[in-house]
């Protein structure tokens, strides 16, 4: 009696858990020793779900929503644990299903695949969101009309200014300078990073002022996690220096 | 055409399960609330059709939400589509309540093999309509037999004894009837 054909009528049946127990078990030990039928009952319960979702009717009431709202707040928090399986219940499943899931990787794949390719895009929006901002921050400093005015208190003769804004964790500098004067030919201007660990300056790139004496450094090469004490500006070659050259024009603590 | 589901203009509504799952995971109830939106229709459908009582099938519906936010994992993306595995855990705890049985099974022992996979409102939407077309278009007789097989929770004998047909013939409509539902839904 327990032949494939015989079997193959009560595994709908078995997929829903309405068989007795003595045809449960006769399923069972033939699922066991058959490939075919433990593919089949998976294939079973998926066609089962459309069962499921063939029921339509009302939506739930209001209340039901914030019911479960109100209970789930009074939950202790999820966790990304699995509740512990009782083991000797997975055995048989285990068994039974271990070949069937092989079958079907290349179909579970493309839905994990589908499912993190969603993520993904998600992601790349943002960062493009943000790229894009960045990217527009950059173009107004670094644009070729843009104006650069250094207000101070009237009547004052304007100086030469320059404001670092650095990042020691990332290595990330921005220098924007204003009202500097030309330099000889074969002469530029340097920004050096005075280590706060007492260490040697570090060159922070070269600049030379346009004909309104502005000028920018924008990320220049420098070592992460270097905590600075200040920042100078001094002339060198314009190639650049790699200790500074006394006098130091300007200067300002971090 | 009647949209199933509440439409939002929230991003999150359209974030796929996958991720609503993870945020429920790290204990983000506003996800929850994503999720209930998503599916509670679905949910509740299924366990008014086997309960047919409005309090009994809406304690189903907290239950089932409830025990997906108290293990979240229990659902796993690979194995197949979020909408049929609630489907199908809220039939069987719905019977489970039907039969004042303790519920028997453990969410995470349930796997589901379906296309059935969607990730818009949109596909949800027509994969329902496209069952419900489906099981109206049925033979009469292989409707019925699993719908009182599945949604009533009946047996075999049970049904047989209902119809007054055979158990072998009860057993074939059953069975005819799910691969007639396969076969139309892959198409």
């Amino acid at each position: 009696m327990n032949s494939h054909e015989h079997i193959e009528d009560d595994l709908p049946l078995y997929a829903m858990g309405n068989l007795g127990q003595s045809d449960r078990q006769r399923v069972e030990d033939h699922l066991a020793e058959c490939s075919e039928c433990r593919r089949e009952l998976l294939q079973l319960r998926g066609d089962l779900a459309l069962v499921g979702l063939s029921a339509m009717g009302p939506a739930p009431q209001v209340r039901a929503r914030q019911r479960l709202l109100t209970a789930i707040s009074q939950e202790p928090r999820a966790t990304t644990q699995p509740k512990a399986a009782r083991w000797w219940t997975l055995v048989p499943s285990a068994l039974a299903f271990a070949l069937l899931i092989a079958s079907f990787v290349l179909w579970q794949q493309n839905d994990a695949m589908r499912q993190n390719l969603a993520v993904l895009h998600t992601q790349i929006d943002r960062n493009r969101a943000d790229a894009e901002r960045a990217r527009q921050i950059l173009s107004v400093m670094t644009a070729p009309d843009a104006v650069r005015v250094t207000l101070v208190a009237a009547n004052t003769r304007p100086q030469p200014q320059g404001k670092v804004i650095y990042s020691a964790r990332s290595g990330s500098l921005v220098f924007l300078a204003n009202n500097f004067a030309s330099v000889p030919p074969g002469k530029a201007y340097e920004l050096w990073l005075l280590p706060s660990n007492g260490g040697s300056p570090i060159p922070a790139g070269t600049f030379n002022p346009d004909a309104g004496g502005n000028a920018s450094v924008l990320m220049p090469p420098l070592p992460k996690d270097t905590v600075a004490k200040a920042f100078a500006i001094t002339v060198e070659p314009e190639s650049g220096s790699t200790t500074p050259t006394m006098p130091i024009l300007l200067s300002g603590g971090a | 055409m009647k949209r199933i589901f509440l439409a939002s203009t929230q991003p999150e509504h359209g974030l796929p399960d996958a991720v609503v799952i993870s945020r429920i995971c790290s204990g983000d109830e506003s996800a929850m609330a994503v999720l209930y939106d998503r599916y509670s229709r679905v949910v509740y459908s299924v366990a008014l059709r086997v309960l047919a009582d409005t309090g009994a099938a809406e304690d189903v519906l907290q239950d089932v939400f409830v025990q997906l936010w108290r293990n979240p994992a229990a659902f796993d993306a690979a194995r197949g589509g979020l909408m049929a595995w609630l489907a199908v855990i809220t039939r069987h705890r719905a019977i489970d309540h039907l039969r004042k049985q303790r519920p028997h099974e453990d969410f995470s022992e349930t796997i589901i093999a379906t296309d059935a996979t969607t990730v818009s409102d949109a596909e949800r939407d027509q994969a329902l309509q496209k069952v419900r077309t489906i099981m109206a278009r049925m033979p009469d007789d292989q409707r019925s037999a699993l719908e009182m097989a599945f949604f009533d929770g009946l047996t075999h004998t049970e049904i047989a004894g209902k119809t007054n047909q055979p158990l072998g013939t009860v057993k074939t409509r059953i069975r005819s009837g799910l691969l007639t539902l396969r076969k139309a839904f892959a198409a």
